[in-house]
This record gives structure tokens, C-alpha cells and sequence, in this order.
């Protein structure tokens, strides 16, 4: 396998020529995408593993004996240790590839419904997706369990001091995400991950919003499930990753009937496959996960830790800039987070900012970034969130900040 | 359709002729988003919300004689502009006319883009609802 040496030097216009969607026009406009923390944009070499297996070797998986099935395996097999490595886990079987995050979850919360007893307690965040706490609400109708919210303050930073208040003997699961979606906040995750384990419960962390900005090292973590979807770091859509410490991944029953995940079947009785077929029923999204395993190629010939600085010098221009507004106010401002900003301005509702600006060639999300409580927490509708890349440079932050301004005269 | 709405509709597609660019169609229509007239507080009720926007839209109809009125609001301006164009071209008309009233000329003021209906303002879901209305009070009317 090739090993993905890093660049020496991070320019950020040799890397935006790797990305082809950067030079098209929006509204007449060159496009400033700020978006990333929805989804990131593809680059060439990604493209090219898409295009490649769908060229070359489309095939179905593992059972073939032909030389195209051959190849497929052995691609998808390759692209689960570049994901093992890059989050370094273990076992390469500790890696299940799903269809994003959210199916990651849900798996790990339908396996969860065996193992739970009523008065048992799950821990989630204040700071969650929203549609990440329903299969926890879900698991609990199922089981009697009960869930706990960890609350946040003012900053965008959980309340630690009531966090260890709710864990007991009773906790059985924390769920937490490594980076706020809404607000970019980084968790302190060591220290939550340590008392969990006090406890003795397991830890589930949702990495969707870090994969792309730092490097988790699952074994240093020691965390006993980690997800993330692919297309938030530069992949495809439709594919994500769920890890899994082995004897975690060995104790939750299996989550869907199908083919690849049994190892015989008579109708008195199924004996199922060995980690990780055990969770990956069905034809899986072969070119996704090869796809899957080129972004990460892609993402670390770059570097994380010049993805990280790089990225961290955009966030703190952006911020500079942004507070000359007048009545501009950023929420989430914990001194760990990362290149995520949200703000509101005045009492102008986001989505007006939202539609101005995207006539001028700038896409931000605008709205509840799917994170209700965190908004009813600041009791506004949303907000405007622009979320930076490596690929995006300072020339596009000013051009953004000139037309947050624009909008502001046209609404106030 | 009715004589009445093309009018107001024609009259409204003149008006927003009158501008070069999206910018000064987008301040119009926010200056239209001013002159809404207004939903009374006690109708901004969960049934009276509109589904499928991002900013929150209010609509109320009243029947006056046979005629339907409505009134609205939003907490985000451009959506207010929106739903203010709409409620010129349709309030205080015969339910029977809004019903067989064409849209054609949202895409003549150069606002095609909000007609999606997968656009988050919900454009479509507002001219649903004032159909809704109007369906609803022409069977009062029969």
C-alpha cells in the first residue's frame, strides 16, 4: 500500500487547483464556499478512485471468485486500513463502514436496547444534533432506561461540574459529540471519556464535526466508539465509519439481517459472520468506502497539523473582522474550537442574511444547524454559521465580511 | 383567472421592471415586506404556521362578504416581502378566482429561484396555503 507522505510546504493555491468545484460561479459570482461543516467539497484525486473503480474493477465484494471481485475486495478491504490507521485503531475489523454517522449511531443505540435495563441511564450533551438525540430517546421508550443531559454554558463549553454530578453506577453510555456542530466548540473528551470510564460506563463519541480538523487517536483516547461520516473530510457521501472496541463490537448484537453478515444459515438457526461482516449486511457502498479511504489519503498528504494551524489562522481572521460589525454577535466562543462561526446581527433573522449573501456567491448555513437546544438555549430562531476549510483563503473571508455588511444595510 | 389578480399581478411585475438588479428587486420586495398587512397577534397560533420554512410564516384568512382577506406575518423580513406580494395579488378577491389564479409572474419578477419547493422559504407552501384557504371558504360559499 502507498504510504501518503505530507507536503512540506501547505500552499493553499496549489491545493484549491485540486478541487474543481472552486472555480465555478454562483449568481455571477467566483463561489466562496462556507459551508464545510454541512459538507465538505471533493477534490481530483478522490474523484479519480470514483471514477477509477466504476471504470475498472465495479464488481460485487468478497464473495467472487473472478478476477474483477478480486480487485474490489481487495480495494475495500485496503481503503478499512487506511481508515484503521488513520484513526489507529487496533484491529482493522474494529471498523465498520456505515452509511454515514448517523447510521453509526443508531447502530451502537439498537445494540444498546439488549444490554440496558430500566432505572440505567445514557448521559447525552446539551450541545447534540438534534437528530442524534432521538435514538437515544428511542432506546429509552425501548428500555426504561432513562437520559441525562449534560448542560452548557454561556460560552458554548459544557458545565463539567454537572456532568460529574450525573454520572453513578447507574450510567451505562455517554454520548458526546468530539466538536459542536452548531458552534464549533471542542470537548474536552479525555477528561469526559476518563470519568465515564470511572463508572464504568462506555463512551460514545459522535466525531462527524472533528474528523475533518483533528486526527482522533482511538487507542490514545481510549474511547469505546468512535463515528464519522466520509463527506465532512473531503469524500464521498453515503459512507462513514463506525470503531468500535473489539469487545464492545463482540457484546451488541447484530443490527440488520442480510447477506455478508451471516456465516451459516439453516432455518432453525443463523450463526453470524466475525466482526466486521457481522455489521455489514447487504452489498455495502463498495466505491463509497474506497472513495472514503482516498480522501483520507488526500487529507493527510496535506497534514492535519498544517490543516489544523492553517485553519485556525482563517478562524481567527474571520473573527477579527467579523466583530467590526456593529451589533455582530458570535455564539460559541470557547477558546477550543474549531473553524466554525456563528453569529447573528442585531435582531436580523439568519435566513435573510443568509439569502443576500448567497446572491453574491457565498454559501453559509443559516438556521438551527439541527441543534435546537443549543438555540433555545440563546433563545434566538438561529443563526448565520460560515465554516472554514484548508481550502479557503483570507481573500474570501473579506469578500464575505463585505457582504455580511451589504446585507446588514439592505435588512436593518 | 380573474381580471382583477392578473391586474394586481401585471401591476406588480411593472413595478419591480423598473429595477436593473436582484439588489434593488431584493430592497423592494423588503419595502413591500413593511407595508404586510399585519396578522393579529391572538391568529399567530401553531395552526396558523406555515410548514416547511426556515423563518416562521403566520397566515389568517377572514371572509368579508365573499371576498377572502388575509393577513400575515414573519420574523424574517425577505420572507415578509414574499408573502406581501402574494397577499397583494390574492387578498380581497373571490376564494373561486385565487384558486384558479396562475404564479406565472413570480417568475417574471426574477424571483424563479424561491419557486423551487425545495427552497427553505417556502414560497410554494405560503401560494398552498392561500389556495388552501380560498378551497376551504368557496365551500362555505356554495
Amino acid at each position: 500500500m502507498k504510504v501518503a507522505s505530507t507536503r512540506t510546504n501547505f500552499d493553499v493555491e496549489t491545493i484549491r487547483k485540486d478541487f474543481p468545484i472552486l472555480s465555478r460561479e454562483v449568481n455571477g459570482k467566483p463561489l466562496v464556499y462556507f459551508d464545510n461543516a454541512a459538507t465538505s467539497q471533493t477534490p481530483q484525486q478522490v474523484i479519480n478512485a470514483i471514477v477509477d473503480y466504476y471504470t475498472r474493477y465495479n464488481a460485487n465484494i468478497h464473495r467472487g471468485v473472478h478476477t474483477l471481485s478480486q480487485e474490489a475486495t481487495d480495494a475495500y478491504e485496503q481503503a478499512r486500513v487506511k481508515v484503521q490507521k488513520h484513526f489507529n485503531a487496533a484491529q482493522s475489523h474494529e471498523i465498520i463502514f456505515t452509511s454515514g454517522t448517523t447510521h453509526a449511531i443508531n447502530l451502537v443505540a439498537s445494540g444498546f436496547s439488549s444490554l440496558l435495563k430500566e432505572g440505567e441511564e445514557i448521559i447525552v450533551s446539551a450541545l447534540e444534533h438534534h437528530s442524534n438525540i432521538v435514538p437515544w430517546q428511542m432506546l429509552c421508550e425501548r428500555t426504561g432506561a432513562k437520559l441525562k443531559v449534560i448542560p452548557m454554558n454561556d460560552d458554548g463549553t459544557l458545565n463539567m461540574k454537572e456532568y460529574e454530578k450525573l454520572l453513578s453506577e447507574k450510567t451505562k453510555l455517554v454520548f458526546v459529540n468530539h466538536v459542536s456542530n452548531a458552534l464549533g466548540t471542542i470537548n474536552p473528551v479525555e477528561e469526559i471519556i476518563d470519568k465515564a470510564h470511572g463508572v464504568g460506563a462506555a463512551v460514545l463519541l459522535d466525531g462527524a464535526q472533528a474528523a475533518p480538523h483533528i486526527k482522533a487517536n482511538v487507542q490514545e483516547l481510549d474511547v469505546d466508539f468512535y463515528v464519522v461520516s466520509a463527506h465532512k473530510m473531503c469524500g464521498p457521501t453515503g459512507v462513514g465509519m463506525l470503531y468500535g472496541k473489539e469487545e464492545w463490537l463482540k457484546k451488541l448484537p447484530p443490527y440488520q439481517g442480510g447477506g455478508e453478515m451471516i456465516a451459516t444459515v439453516t432455518f432453525e438457526k443463523t450463526t453470524y459472520a466475525d466482526l466486521p461482516h457481522k455489521f455489514e449486511a447487504g452489498t455495502p457502498d463498495i466505491c463509497g468506502g474506497i472513495a472514503f479511504g482516498a480522501a483520507l489519503d488526500y487529507m493527510n498528504s496535506i497534514g492535519f497539523e498544517n490543516i489544523a494551524s492553517y485553519e485556525h489562522e482563517l478562524l481567527e481572521y474571520a473573527t477579527e473582522k467579523l466583530q467590526e460589525i456593529e451589533g455582530l454577535r458570535i455564539y460559541g466562543t470557547s477558546a477550543e474550537k474549531t473553524a466554525v462561526i456563528s453569529f447573528n446581527i442585531c435582531d436580523i433573522h439568519p435566513y435573510d442574511i443568509g439569502t443576500i449573501i448567497d446572491k453574491l456567491g457565498i454559501a453559509v448555513r443559516t438556521g438551527h444547524h439541527c441543534a435546537q437546544p443549543v438555540m433555545d438555549y440563546y433563545k434566538i430562531p438561529g443563526t448565520v454559521r460560515a465554516s472554514f476549510s484548508f481550502y479557503n483563503t483570507k481573500e474570501e473571508i473579506d469578500i464575505f465580511v463585505e457582504a455580511v455588511k451589504r446585507a446588514k444595510n439592505m435588512l436593518s | 383567472m380573474s381580471n382583477n389578480i392578473k391586474e394586481i399581478q401585471n401591476e406588480i411585475v411593472d413595478e419591480f421592471e423598473m429595477f436593473d438588479d436582484w439588489m434593488q428587486r431584493y430592497e423592494h420586495m423588503i419595502e413591500l415586506g413593511k407595508s404586510l398587512p399585519l396578522i393579529e397577534e391572538k391568529y399567530k397560533t401553531e395552526e396558523n404556521l406555515i410548514k416547511g420554512c426556515q423563518s416562521k410564516v403566520w397566515v389568517h384568512a377572514e371572509l368579508e362578504g365573499d371576498r377572502l382577506i388575509f393577513t400575515a406575518d414573519s420574523d424574517a423580513i425577505i420572507t415578509k416581502g414574499i408573502i406581501a406580494i402574494l397577499i397583494r395579488a390574492y387578498s380581497n378577491q373571490h376564494p373561486k378566482d385565487i384558486i384558479d389564479a396562475d404564479t406565472a409572474f413570480i417568475d417574471e419578477i426574477g424571483l424563479k429561484e424561491h419557486l423551487s419547493p425545495t427552497r427553505a422559504n417556502g414560497l410554494v407552501s405560503m401560494i398552498k396555503q392561500l389556495k388552501m384557504y380560498a378551497v376551504a371558504y368557496q365551500t362555505q360559499l356554495n
